[in-house]
Formats: C-alpha cells, sequence, structure tokens
C-alpha cells in the first residue's frame, strides 16, 4: 500500500506540471490586455515599462518556468517563513497579483477561511442528512419513505444552486426576513449574540450546498446499500440470530461505505468548484469570488495560481479515494 | 434486432408426410428487444413523465413563438414592470417585454445549447471511448488524456475559455452565432470524459466475445467491424450518457450565463434571465421563479427520462 500510495504521489507530479502547461498556455492566448485601463495619454515607452515591470517583457517559456519556480520553490519557504519566523523567502520575487500588486497567496489566504467555514461546513452537512437518508431508504425499499426521499434528492440534485440560492433569498430575506442575503465577512465573533448572527447569516449558503451534496451522496448510499443487503452474507448474519440493527449498521453498512467513502472523497475538491457560483449568489467573498473577480479583471497570474490550486486539489483527492479504497477494501490489491 | 416473422406459418399442403416433423408454432410472437425496452420503460411511471414533461417544453419552446403574438425583443415602454394579466401571463420586465415570449426564446437557446452539446460530447466520449478499448496500443495515452481532463477544474476553465475566446469568435460569426459556437464547443469539450470511460469499459468486454471473433474469422475490417458490431452493442450506456449530457450542459450553459460570462444581455437563455431578474429581487421577487422553474423542470425530467432509461436498457433489470 506504501508503495502504492508513493508511486501515485510520483506519477502525480508530471500530470501537475501538465495541467499547470495546458492552464499556463490557455491564458497566454488572452486577448486581453492589462494595459488596456491605462489612459491612453500614456506614452508607449511608458506603457512599455509597465508592461516589463508586470513581468510580461520575457518570452512564453522563461515566464512559465519562473511562475513554476515562483509557485513551487519560493511559496513553500515563505510558508515555511511564517509558520517557524525563517528567512528563507527574504528578497525573493513572489507571484504578484496584477489587481493588487501583493501576493496572490496572501490573498488566497485570507479568503481561505471563509470559503472553508461554509463551503466545508456545508459538505459535512451534506455528509450527515445524505448517510441516514440513504441507509434507510434502501433498507425499506419503495416504502413512502424511500420514494419520497428518492424524489427529493433527485430534486437537489436537479435544481441547480443558483436557482435554490436565489429562491431562499426570496422567501428568508426578502418576504420572511430571517436571514441576511449577504454574507459578511468582517463579521467577528465574540460573544454570544455574533455568535447567533454568524450562524444566521451561514445558514442560507450552507444549506443551499448541503442539498446539492446531500443529493448526490444519498443516491450513492442507496444504491451501495441496496447492493449489499441481497448478499449471502447478510442472510447468513440474519439466520444466525443477529438482530436486525447489528445487521443492518454493522456488516451491511460497513461494507456499503467503501464506494460510499471515495465517492465523498472524490466530491471534496469538486466543492470548491461548485461552490463558485454559491459564494456569487450569496456574496460570500470565498476563493470562488476570488476567481470570477480576477477573470473580470484579467488579472492572469491570479487565474492561473487560483486555477491550478482547484486542480491540484482534484488530483490530491483522487490519490487519497484510491488509498482509502485500498485500505478499506480487503479485496482491492494494488501491488 | 433482427426482424422476426410475425407468425410461423407450417408449409402448407402435401410437402410433409406426417404432422410429426412439423415445428411447434410459436404461440406469441417473439419480442423484439426494442419492444422489450420499451414493456420495461413504460412501468417507470417518472420515467414515462419525465420524458412526456420533456418532449412538451421542447413543443412549447419551439413551436410556442409561432402562436404566441408577442416577439421576445418588442418593447413596449409604456407597459413595463407588469404583473400577470391575461395579455401577458407572466407579466412584462423592466423594459416592457413579454416575459412569456423571453422564456420561449430563451428556452430555445438553452435547449439547442444543451441537446448541440451533448451530441458534441458524446461524439468526443464514444469516439475516444471506441478507440481507446478497440486498439490496444491506443489505450494507455487516451486514458491518461482522459484522467488529465477529469483533473481539471472545469468550472474555472470554462469561464477562462469564454472570456478568452468570447470576441474572436464575436469578429468571427456575429456576436449570438460565436457565442453559441464558444459555449456548445467549451461544454462538448469539458463533458465527454464519463462517457469515454464507460463506453471504453464496454468496448474491452465486447471484444472477447465470440460473435467478434467469428465477424474476425469471416474477415471483418477493423472500421466495419466498429461500425456494425462494436457501436451497436455500446448503444445503451451512450443513450444514458446523452440524456444525463443534456441536463449537465443546460446546467453549465444556465451557470455561465448567471455569472454574467454567458449570451449578452439582449439575446435571452434561462440564465440570462435568472441574472437579469436577480437585479430586481427586492420589487419584482416573482421574476426569478419562471426560468429556475423551466430549468430545474427541464433538468429534472431528463434525469428521471436517464434513470428510466438506464433500467429499461439493462438486461439484468428487464427481464425482472
Amino acid at each position: 500500500m506504501l508503495t502504492f500510495t508513493v508511486r501515485r504521489l510520483v506519477l502525480a507530479v508530471p500530470a501537475l506540471l501538465f495541467i499547470s502547461l495546458v492552464i499556463f498556455l490557455l491564458l497566454e492566448l488572452a486577448p486581453g490586455d492589462p494595459m488596456a485601463q491605462v489612459p491612453l495619454t500614456v506614452p508607449p515607452e511608458v506603457k512599455e515599462k509597465m508592461r516589463e515591470a508586470l513581468g510580461l517583457g520575457q518570452p512564453v517559456h522563461i515566464r512559465f518556468v519562473k511562475w513554476l519556480v515562483q509557485f513551487f520553490w519560493i511559496e513553500p519557504q515563505v510558508l515555511i517563513d511564517n509558520l517557524f519566523g525563517t528567512g528563507f523567502a527574504e528578497g525573493k520575487l513572489r507571484v504578484l497579483s496584477w489587481q493588487t500588486r501583493s501576493p496572490v497567496m496572501d490573498i488566497v489566504v485570507q479568503r481561505m477561511p471563509q470559503t472553508l467555514w461554509v463551503v466545508g461546513m456545508s459538505y459535512i452537512v451534506g455528509v450527515l442528512i445524505a448517510l441516514p437518508i440513504g441507509i434507510y431508504s434502501a433498507y425499506r425499499q419503495y416504502s413512502i419513505f424511500d420514494q419520497v426521499g428518492t424524489f427529493i434528492s433527485m430534486i437537489g440534485f436537479s435544481v441547480p444552486t443558483f436557482f435554490t440560492g436565489v429562491l431562499l433569498i426570496v422567501i428568508f430575506s426578502v418576504n420572511l426576513g430571517w436571514f441576511p442575503s449577504i454574507y459578511d465577512t468582517t463579521h467577528k465573533v465574540t460573544d454570544w449574540a455574533s455568535l447567533v448572527q454568524q450562524l444566521r447569516q451561514m445558514a442560507m449558503p450552507v444549506f443551499v450546498l448541503a442539498l446539492y451534496n446531500a443529493a448526490q451522496i444519498s443516491r450513492f448510499m442507496r444504491a451501495s446499500m441496496l447492493d449489499n443487503l441481497n448478499q449471502d452474507y447478510v442472510r447468513t448474519a440474519r439466520a444466525k440470530g443477529l438482530g436486525e440493527k447489528a445487521v443492518v449498521l454493522v456488516h451491511v453498512l460497513r461494507n456499503s461505505m467503501i464506494p460510499v467513502v471515495t465517492v465523498i472523497a472524490l466530491g471534496a475538491p469538486q466543492v470548491f468548484g461548485g461552490a463558485i457560483i454559491t459564494e456569487q449568489v450569496f456574496k460570500v467573498n470565498g476563493l470562488g469570488q476570488l476567481l470570477i473577480g480576477a477573470i473580470e479583471a484579467n488579472d492572469l497570474p491570479m487565474v492561473q495560481t487560483l486555477t491550478f490550486i482547484f486542480a491540484l486539489l482534484i488530483v490530491l483527492f483522487n490519490i487519497i479515494a484510491d488509498v482509502l479504497y485500498g485500505i478499506l477494501d480487503p479485496r482491492i490489491r494494488y501491488d | 434486432m433482427t426482424e422476426a416473422p410475425e407468425k410461423v406459418t407450417p408449409a402448407a399442403g402435401g410437402a410433409t408426410p406426417a404432422g410429426a416433423l412439423i415445428d411447434p408454432i410459436p404461440v406469441a410472437p417473439p419480442r423484439s428487444q426494442w419492444r422489450a425496452v420499451w414493456q420495461q420503460f413504460k412501468t417507470h411511471r417518472g420515467a414515462l413523465l419525465g420524458g412526456i414533461i420533456f418532449l412538451l417544453i421542447v413543443l412549447a419552446v419551439f413551436v410556442g413563438p409561432m402562436v404566441w403574438p408577442y416577439d421576445a425583443t418588442y418593447i413596449d415602454i409604456r407597459a413595463r414592470n407588469q404583473g400577470p394579466s391575461f395579455s401577458h401571463p407572466l407579466g412584462t420586465d423592466q423594459l416592457g417585454r413579454d416575459t412569456l415570449a423571453r422564456m420561449m426564446a430563451g428556452g430555445q437557446t438553452s435547449v439547442a445549447v444543451g441537446i448541440t452539446a451533448m451530441l458534441l460530447a458524446l461524439f468526443l466520449g464514444s469516439l475516444v471511448g471506441v478507440v481507446a478499448g478497440y486498439f490496444k496500443r491506443l489505450d494507455g495515452p487516451l486514458m491518461r488524456l482522459t484522467d488529465l481532463f477529469l483533473a481539471l477544474p472545469l468550472l474555472p476553465l470554462l469561464l477562462v475559455m469564454v472570456l478568452l475566446f468570447r470576441d474572436t469568435l464575436n469578429a468571427a460569426f456575429g456576436p449570438e452565432t460565436g457565442i453559441f459556437i464558444l459555449i456548445v464547443c467549451a461544454i462538448g469539450v469539458t463533458s465527454w470524459m464519463p462517457t469515454a470511460r464507460i463506453v471504453r469499459g464496454d468496448v474491452l468486454a465486447l471484444k472477447e466475445r465470440e460473435f467478434v471473433l467469428a465477424a474476425r474469422s469471416i474477415g471483418t475490417r477493423n472500421t466495419m467491424m466498429i461500425l456494425r458490431h462494436v457501436l451497436p452493442n455500446v448503444l445503451s450506456p451512450i443513450m444514458v450518457s446523452a440524456t444525463l449530457g443534456i441536463a449537465n450542459a443546460i446546467i453549465t450553459e444556465s451557470a455561465l450565463s448567471f455569472l454574467g460570462l454567458g449570451f449578452p444581455p439582449d439575446f435571452p437563455t434561462w440564465g440570462r434571465l435568472l441574472f437579469d431578474a436577480t437585479d430586481y429581487l427586492q420589487q419584482y421577487p416573482e421574476r426569478v421563479f419562471w426560468p429556475g422553474l423551466a430549468i430545474s423542470l427541464t433538468v429534472l425530467s431528463v434525469n428521471y427520462l436517464g434513470d428510466g432509461l438506464r433500467d429499461a436498457l439493462d438486461p439484468r433489470i428487464r427481464g425482472r
């Protein structure tokens, strides 16, 4: 198992390099000029100087290698510096955003907590809702609970998050006034009242994303339980007199969780992608909104870095899913 | 799919001396595969309903504008921001355009984008899947390519692609055709991977079957083998992917339009209408309802259709 993990990690490196190259070349085709907003009165030679200051003067391959060095070599050093107070990265050039002229990773670190709070919370809530629903609807297949549960999960799966989000805003913000429609990032939790306020502003985005995630996961959970409930070992377990609770919640559930756990792991990075829309609807200024803003402002280093971070997460969680599958299922042997 | 004779009649007359040699006459005609699929499909009520609703939506969206008197772009500034009335069942927007007409025009674009993008994704996915499954030498590289595409963050890349190529294509084909081509290609190029994987798996299994060996032994060439023997047998996973592909493409197009990076404002699609309606959320909250409902209903019906198709086309379930 260890050799498999190491091999996958090593193989991920060329894949990631290739992905970063694809993203870089795609952005390279951008017709948008970062100097487009500069007034026409600025003379061309000054504009040329400004372009060079942004690092645009050099040929493509040199800029790509520079970005690679900055992202893979200098940024980890900055991280170590911040963690241990050392001075490895002093005076070295980091990936700079064209919008703010500040390091991209600093902005990412600022935006990370909002995304993790809202999106991460919604994923956890979604999984916690999905598992019991999936288990019970499989156990009582074709019962009313199953029919209703399948229908609701189909709706949650089909209705796009930008509609559920807007609908919730209409109902709960505009008409009832229970929850704020805009997520206030500057809000700080200091006492009980502010914690309640924080929970209130998180309620709607978390609910929207949780519904979407729960719908997908509960479908997988139900299918996986149904596969296992008809197996011979279940009949054996019942025949030897085990209680129904032990049969379903211990024997069947443990076996059914194997594919579901990998689905949950695979879905984790996609949450960041899907969250772009939800963050936009509720004005949560997390990573998704940062990406949209960067795309609209033609801020290529920011777009490049963010897209690559998303790709990194996908590759990483793919490996995690594969390894988990191998650990959980003794029938799978990678070696 | 061979055409079975409706009834087997014994040779008439005295050709056979005794009745003992006559084959027993089948009472019921043999069921063709597609009739069996239809029988199974009919029992799935959700799928049947989903199929009917999807057909109705497509019909309403494409035939409706021919019947409906108002044009989607007709501006009647004196009748702006009206509620539902007899002449405007869904009301009018801030420029006095009839919402129902705009919904139908938007639906045309959304459904057209959905179907075209699905066809493109299906074509790419089947091509990659069949080639990877059939030709062993290409299997490795093509599947690595599929894995790479699966590892790409799709929504950010779609946004980037739309942003980058919008102006170029607008200049070449005009603003409406340009963005249509761009969005269809962008969605098609980023959603073929699941189809490719499923088709490859099925082709790998098919390749080992006896009928393929038999066909090869009479000298069938690769092209004919794929067209005549392999493709018809992987049709069912492709059809299921097709329904899921429509749903996916409609949602993606609406999401792009909703983020303001899809079609131009004067060119309605459901996502664009929803996006425009959010500006008037405080005053006219009902306006977000119709486009959102249309998107959700279409996707829901297509998903149910796909569910039913998957059950109907799966021979293990069909027998029961």
